[in-house]
């Protein structure tokens, strides 16, 4: 079984921390990523930037639109996520379009640039299908 | 980071939407404030022990209002309360409390906060001074030190800005559309002072360079009340873009390294991230703004993993539109620079002639001039060029730098030895 761990904090109480405090609680999170890493369980790790970088493709029946900020919703939940190269945000938003027109349905796609990636591969398991 | 580290940030990251919504309780700048340290005094006594509540704001500006209105009791001076429809729901439940924090006040009480540290009475360095004490909440004492004053002197410049601001009317009432964008244009520039007072100093001093990391968080907070103003994602893509590069400004002797000199892979990435994305949201509005246009040439050099993949004929086209909307003979300086890389120094050196008289008296003007000139080879003529930057420079780190390049005009063989002695 693999499991998504989605992080959930006040982005501005961690936005004032200072660099000191930041690095000190990488510093700890990369002990504890170890750990699972050395058994071979870790897999993808971002950091995102702040939600002031976000950008939203909201789509409808109709079709798709792109407003700023990040999507908040309450009555729809995190499902999943992709980690992509994208030269310009444009290249993303086209990205998440063809995601849209794949995907049925309504519902948003939130953009937001990634500020650490750490691509490790999980080796243990038989992983999810 | 201790559990009472964590309490410092999120009382720092509460603060100022806190002090802003007390403001408009208790309309007096000195009230507010005071309410809001005894809400973060009972919050360093309660929180260890309870945990934190579930929206730290809320319970900060609820404690807050009771211990201000307590206060103004106990003074017993002849203090007009506020209007009595502002004080009669002081015992509501906490929850009816966050219900109306709704983010329309936020935005308006932040925006207010912000807009009366813009007090046009009050000269610029004081406007930064108030910002970053009231609305950041940085410790006197550091903003003393970043602008190379003692604490005693900062504090009387905060406390006179102060009394300046309370002998005025504050304006409470929510503003219209269009005064909202005269504030949020007002507060911006003051930002944008804040940053640069950080940045033109921050290489050889990191108490100033602390004040482009202050002018960043509070330019975030903006643009999360904002969300969609190109002009505010610009400004905040312009700083981020900037500060990126500040680990290679200066190499280890405090010397300053230009642009095309600078170990790229110093830049801080994830600052790079933030500001092309912002830089691509805002441009996407096709409203184009000045801090829009000078996040877009900060982009470009962001862009270019090395100095030679600069694209200058796109920077030298972004510095066009940058003229039209925001003339200055300095931005037509800094086109110069793009277009001697796309197009050599004789045009760029054309561009510049007709600016003479008007930047006869600015250091980078002589600087630049140098430079072209010492590319077309006309050594004598760059030799006053450069002695003329370094009678005008700003610091010694800048007037050091001019210096290497005089030393690099006697270095290499003149083709006509006449010339140098001229």
């Amino acid at each position: 079984m693999q499991y998504a761990i989605l992080c959930y904090n006040d982005e501005n109480a961690v936005a004032s921390w200072t660099k000191e405090e930041d690095d000190a609680c990488m510093a700890r999170l990369a002990k504890v990523q170890g750990d699972m890493a050395a058994k071979g369980k870790m897999g993808p790790v971002a950091r995102l930037l702040p939600t002031t970088s976000a950008t939203t493709l909201r789509k409808s029946a109709t079709g798709s639109m792109v407003i700023d900020g990040p999507f908040a919703e309450t009555k729809e939940q995190f499902l999943g996520f992709y980690v992509v190269e994208a030269d310009t945000l444009d290249e993303a938003i086209a990205f998440a379009k063809d995601l849209a027109v794949a995907n049925p349905g309504i519902g948003a796609y939130e953009l937001r640039p990634v500020s650490l990636f750490f691509p490790h591969t999980i080796t243990a398991g038989s992983g999810a299908t | 980071m201790t559990d009472n580290a964590w309490i410092g940030a999120a009382l720092a990251a509460a603060r100022p939407q806190a002090v802003s919504a007390l403001l408009r309780y208790f309309r007096q700048l000195d009230t507010a404030e005071e309410a809001f340290q005894e809400a973060c005094l009972r919050a360093i006594r309660t929180w260890p022990d309870k945990g934190p509540p579930r929206d730290p704001i809320a319970w900060l500006i609820f404690v807050g209002r009771n211990s201000g209105v307590d206060a103004i009791r106990k003074s017993r001076r002849n203090v007009a309360l506020p209007p009595e429809d502002l004080l009669s729901d002081l015992d509501d439940a906490e929850a009816d409390m966050a219900e109306r924090l709704d983010g329309e006040h936020y935005r308006d009480d932040i925006l207010r906060l912000l807009f009366i540290c813009c007090h046009p009475d009050l000269p610029a360095n004081q406007q930064i001074a108030l910002a970053l004490r009231i609305v950041a909440g940085v410790p006197t004492a550091q903003i003393a030190r970043a602008f190379l004053v003692r604490e005693t002197a900062m504090e009387q410049r905060i406390t006179r800005a102060k009394a300046r601001i309370a002998a005025n009317d504050t304006p409470f009432d929510p503003p219209d559309a269009v005064a909202r964008q005269e504030r949020l244009g007002t507060v911006a520039l003051m930002l944008y002072l804040v940053f640069n007072e950080g940045y033109s100093r921050g290489h050889a001093d990191p108490a100033a360079a602390q004040l482009c990391d202050e002018a960043i968080r509070l330019t975030r907070l903006l643009l999360q009340l904002f969300p969609a103003e190109p002009e505010i994602m610009g400004l905040c893509a312009l700083m981020l873009l900037q500060h990126s590069r500040s680990p290679a400004r200066t190499d280890a002797n405090g010397q300053i390294v230009l642009l095309d000199a600078q170990d790229r892979t110093m830049w801080s990435r994830p600052m790079i991230a933030e500001g092309l994305a912002l830089v691509d949201k805002a441009l996407r509005h096709g409203t184009p703004g000045a801090y829009q246009v000078q996040a877009a040439i900060a982009a470009q050099h962001a862009r270019a993993l090395r100095a030679e993949g600069t694209d200058w004929a796109a920077i030298d086209h972004l510095y066009q539109i940058l003229e039209v909307i925001q003339p200055s003979p300095v931005i037509t300086l800094n086109r110069a620079v793009a277009v001697s890389k796309s197009r050599g120094p004789a045009a760029a050196l054309a561009l510049i002639a007709p600016l003479a008289d008007q930047l006869d008296n600015y250091f980078h003007f002589h600087g630049v001039r140098g430079g072209l000139l010492r590319q077309l080879g006309n050594a004598a003529a760059a030799r006053i060029a450069f002695n003329r930057a370094i009678a005008l420079a700003n610091s010694p780190a800048e007037a050091a730098h001019i210096r290497t390049h005089l030393d690099a005009l006697s270095a290499p063989a003149l083709p006509d030895p006449t010339a140098a002695a001229k």
